[in-house]
């Protein structure tokens, strides 16, 4: 792995047994896990290039088993790692060799359905999908669903503040959201929001979404659900260039249609998936759009005319609208199938993360194809065009020397593209490791201290999670202190009254 | 009150700051001032007014994105997005008539400080959802930059959040990207006479509770509800609006009306009527006059299904509506001096929630919790949160709380 981790504290790591059965002492039974091959499971997450093995992993049950645990390793110095179903495509659970891989895997009961106040309160080790199952008697559903949503739980997508190919419409998961417990590192528990809207002071809620497990533990989360569309459609359009599609989706969103979801692949991509899953997507074109529209039959009915109509004049050459539930799916399942179908074609790839300003589209496409060219990689691409969120897969053979770092060093060259061209390195997939070293391609290092300041607000001893989104962690007194020039600024210029 | 520094571009406020710094003064910032009532009184030695930074500096419809100067007017704005039917979902409402300042004032920057939202919350969320991006001069004089111009951003923390609804406490922000959205095409308003609190929250529950997609539930008790433009008559109201293409809002109306005649005699406002209510509900309209200013004003947010239960706590000599399908409760006490913190917060003790005085006089707010105390071990992380933007405290020093 080419992101280097912090040195491994030799003191704690001496201090391996003690630890351990003190551990055990706080979460009794099964609860701890030190054994070599039975932590084997935990140490990589989706980013499976990077591998390491814990000190030990904690599986606890309780918010106070979770308190006790974090307030001992606050007193001992010991490094945590939280970590939920461990599908984070950034490294954001990668364990750490002298930290204690905290799982919050148990926490998996939903606490409470209200459906007067249109909320789910439930533990963080409850999947994404089963908080939409557990309401979906009644019609009601959770609107953000990430491509993983079977298997991600919801004290992840807190942590990552994951989206989904429903979030221009609904929102990513800080949108969703209304309360959550938290234990701090110093074993403190909290309570933000509730049932109700918005925070009475700072938004600490909004703070710890997409935190990345670098603030806290979230040991109960509460959110709002919604009901479901009455109906839903999908149109897919085949355009003869990314250009045309691109421009499409402008004159869709121009003319005043927010889709439920809308999303673009290129041509590779079209092929990988068509092979793979036979969702009948034209294969003599070079981008593929689905749009879905949602709501009563008579608003969808309405707007897949008017989709239509705009997909014609931007020159589309094929437009296929779905006729049952079905056929709906079956074109969802192509999209949702992109990731595997790649896998399929190639013995390994990465999946990169950018956002870029839709307008961008095809500069950015062009660009990819001369670095594809220069790295001597093949790369795929699939887009959620309403927002900008661009996911390259690159493909490479990890066993062929070289080709990982090349493909890294590809991804690192698409991502400072991304911010180059006014976008973001990552739109929902987390900084992580993966990206960690990249954060001074977008912030100064007043940014980024600023952003640790708040780190240190929620853990002053940096012992949650550290290695992560940071490029360097920096110590909080340090941060801290402030230079000022003595007051003799002369200020002058500014206009006083 | 001496002084008022009013810099032309954002070197300027880092300039300001840092003069405060270097100098041992506490800054008030200040847009064009339209909430300065807002809050506990601020010990400050000038003002830091940032009404002279203004302009659109970025709008791309078609990406729906806006970045402007924080000082920008908010009207300047909504017009400009106006004449690309456009608009700012999140429907920011407008304090400066509760002050007897005069309507269409206030900045977008004001906006983001105070998170304002509208009746639209309940389903678009509040100006901390559309809030993309940011710089900012913090306490410690140094300019940050945070978010971007895109939607979908998870990279760095999301400082964007910190800083709204932080009241200018944290940071002066000097540009503000946003997310704007399509102005919907039409719009039409169902409104059920004649019911009690309860059953009007029941009857808003149940409308949150179809696929109807309502963008707006208000109820309008009888002793308020003549204040409100566009309703038939000047009695009891409970008002749903759904907004969107035509052929959708003619087959949502037609749902919900079916869906709530058990409950009253239902009538329909059109797009003008319903408009015209809608904006008096986001303008807080019955404690606009001059006659209401001097009742103290609180603003109550708690779980929707439980407004009801809230507000019989609170003396019926206090008038109020709700917003949010009973979530948001609006309530002005009856006398001057008296806005009677303890027994509202005491409504608020089962049900959860919290509750901001936004109106009383400055010697009232100044000994009145003005916003929600919070847990011990929450007011300690604010104050973290606060000393680590503006350790010296030269921005809105206490405003939100005592030595924050």
């Amino acid at each position: 792995m080419s992101v280097r981790m912090p040195e491994a504290d030799a003191a704690v790591l001496a201090r391996r047994e003690r630890i351990v059965a003190t551990l055990r002492a706080i979460v009794p039974g099964e609860g701890v896990i030190a054994g070599e091959r039975e932590m084997r499971p935990f140490e990589s997450d989706g980013l499976t290039a990077y591998r390491q093995l814990p000190m030990v992993v904690v599986l606890p049950e309780t918010t106070k088993q979770v308190s006790e645990v974090l307030a001992y390793c606050h007193s001992e110095g010991i490094k945590v790692v939280p970590r939920g179903a461990g599908t984070s495509l950034s490294g954001g659970a990668l364990p750490l060799a002298d930290g204690v891989l905290l799982g919050m895997a148990k926490f998996s009961r939903i606490r409470e359905i209200d459906f007067e106040n249109r909320i789910a309160v439930v533990e963080p080790g409850v999947t994404n999908l089963a908080v939409s199952n557990a309401v979906a008697d009644q019609g009601f559903y959770y609107a953000p669903d990430p491509s993983s949503q079977i298997a991600c739980t919801i004290g992840g997508n807190v942590a990552e503040n994951s989206g989904g190919v429903h979030c221009l419409k609904y929102g990513m998961t800080t949108n969703n959201l209304l309360g959550c417990e938290i234990v701090l590192m110093n074993g403190e528990v909290l309570r933000l929001g509730g049932k109700h809207l918005d925070a009475p002071g700072y938004d600490l809620l909004g703070l710890i979404t997409g935190s990345e497990g670098l603030l806290g533990v979230v040991t109960e989360v509460t959110v709002r659900i919604l009901k479901k569309p009455e109906t839903a459609r999908a149109v897919l359009v085949g355009f003869p260039s990314s250009e045309d599609a691109g421009a499409c989706v402008s004159a869709i969103i121009a003319a005043g249609i927010i889709p439920g979801g809308m999303e673009m692949m290129d041509r590779p991509a079209i092929h990988a998936v068509e092979e793979f899953v036979h969702a009948g997507y034209p294969l003599d074109v070079e981008a593929l759009l689905i749009v879905e529209l949602d709501g009563p039959a008579a608003e969808v009915d309405h707007l897949i005319e008017r989709v239509e109509a705009i997909a014609k004049d931007c020159g589309s050459t094929t437009c296929r609208v779905s006729q049952s539930e079905t056929e709906r799916l079956l074109v969802w399942a192509g999209r949702k199938a992109a990731f595997p179908a790649v896998g399929r074609i190639s013995p390994d790839y990465l999946c990169m993360d950018g956002t870029i300003p839709r307008a961008r589209l095809p500069d950015v496409l062009a660009a990819m194809k001369e670095m594809s060219q220069k790295f001597g990689l093949r790369v795929a691409n699939v887009f959620h065009a309403g927002d900008g969120n661009l996911h390259p897969l690159i493909l490479y053979d990890a066993n062929v020397p070289g080709e990982l770092d090349r493909a890294e060093a590809f991804g690192a060259d698409i991502l400072k593209l991304c911010v180059k061209v006014g976008g973001v390195l990552t739109g929902e997939h987390g900084v992580g490791v993966e990206k960690r070293d990249l954060m001074p391609e977008m912030f100064s290092e007043t940014d980024l201290a600023a952003q640790q300041r708040v780190k240190c607000a929620f853990d002053e001893k940096g012992l949650l999670n550290p290695g992560k989104v940071f490029p360097v962690l920096h110590r909080c007194a340090e941060l801290g202190r402030m230079h000022i020039s003595g007051g003799k600024l002369p200020f002058p210029d500014i206009p006083r009254f | 009150m001496t002084d008022v520094l009013k810099p032309r571009d954002a070197k300027e406020v880092e300039e300001a700051v840092r003069w405060a710094l270097g100098n041992d003064k506490a800054l008030e910032v200040a847009g064009q001032g339209t909430k300065r009532g807002i809050g506990r009184p601020s010990q400050t030695d000038a003002t830091l007014d940032l009404s002279d930074l203004t302009g659109v500096m970025l709008y791309e419809p078609a990406e729906l994105v806006l970045s402007a100067r924080a000082g920008t007017p908010i009207a300047e704005i909504e017009a400009l997005l106006e004449r690309n039917n456009q608009q700012l979902a999140f429907e920011p409402m407008d304090y400066g008539p509760l002050f007897g300042l005069e309507a269409g004032r206030g900045t977008i920057g004001g906006a983001i400080a105070a998170n304002l939202s509208g009746p639209r919350r309940i389903k678009q969320g509040a100006a901390r959802d559309h809030f993309l991006g940011v710089s900012a001069v913090t306490g410690r004089g140094e300019t940050i930059k945070s978010g971007g111009r895109v939607v979908k951003n998870v990279t760095g923390y999301d400082m964007c959040k910190a800083l709204a609804g932080s009241w200018g406490t944290l940071a002066a922000m000097t540009d503000i990207t946003i997310k704007v959205l399509p102005k919907p095409e039409t719009e039409a308003t169902v409104v059920v006479e004649g019911l009690d609190d309860a059953v009007a929250c029941a009857a808003m529950a149940a409308a949150m509770g179809s696929s109807c997609d309502v963008s707006g539930a208000a109820h309008l008790p009888d002793h308020v509800a003549s204040y409100f433009d566009g309703l038939p008559k000047p009695e009891a109201a409970t008002a749903l609006r759904l907004e969107g293409v035509a052929p959708s809002v003619r087959h949502r109306r037609q749902a919900l009306e079916a869906l709530l005649r058990p409950f009253g005699p239902v009538t329909v406002l059109e797009a003008e009527a319903s408009a015209a209510l809608w904006r008096s509900v986001r303008q807080v309209k019955p404690f606009t006059g001059a006659m209401a200013q001097a009742r103290p004003l609180w603003r109550i947010s708690t779980a929707p299904g439980q407004g009801h239960a809230v507000a019989a706590r609170i003396t019926p000599a206090a008038q109020m509506f709700y917003d949010w399908a009973g979530g948001l409760i609006w309530a002005a006490m009856p006398f001057a001096d008296e806005p009677d913190a303890g027994s509202i917060r005491n409504a608020l003790a089962g049900p959860g929630g919290h509750a901001t005085l936004i109106r009383a006089p400055a010697a009232v707010r100044a000994v009145a919790d003005v916003f929600e105390p919070e847990t011990a071990g929450v007011r300690a992380l604010n104050k973290r949160v606060k000393d680590g933007f503006d350790p010296k405290g030269v921005l809105n020093p206490g405003r939100m709380w005592a030595g924050v």
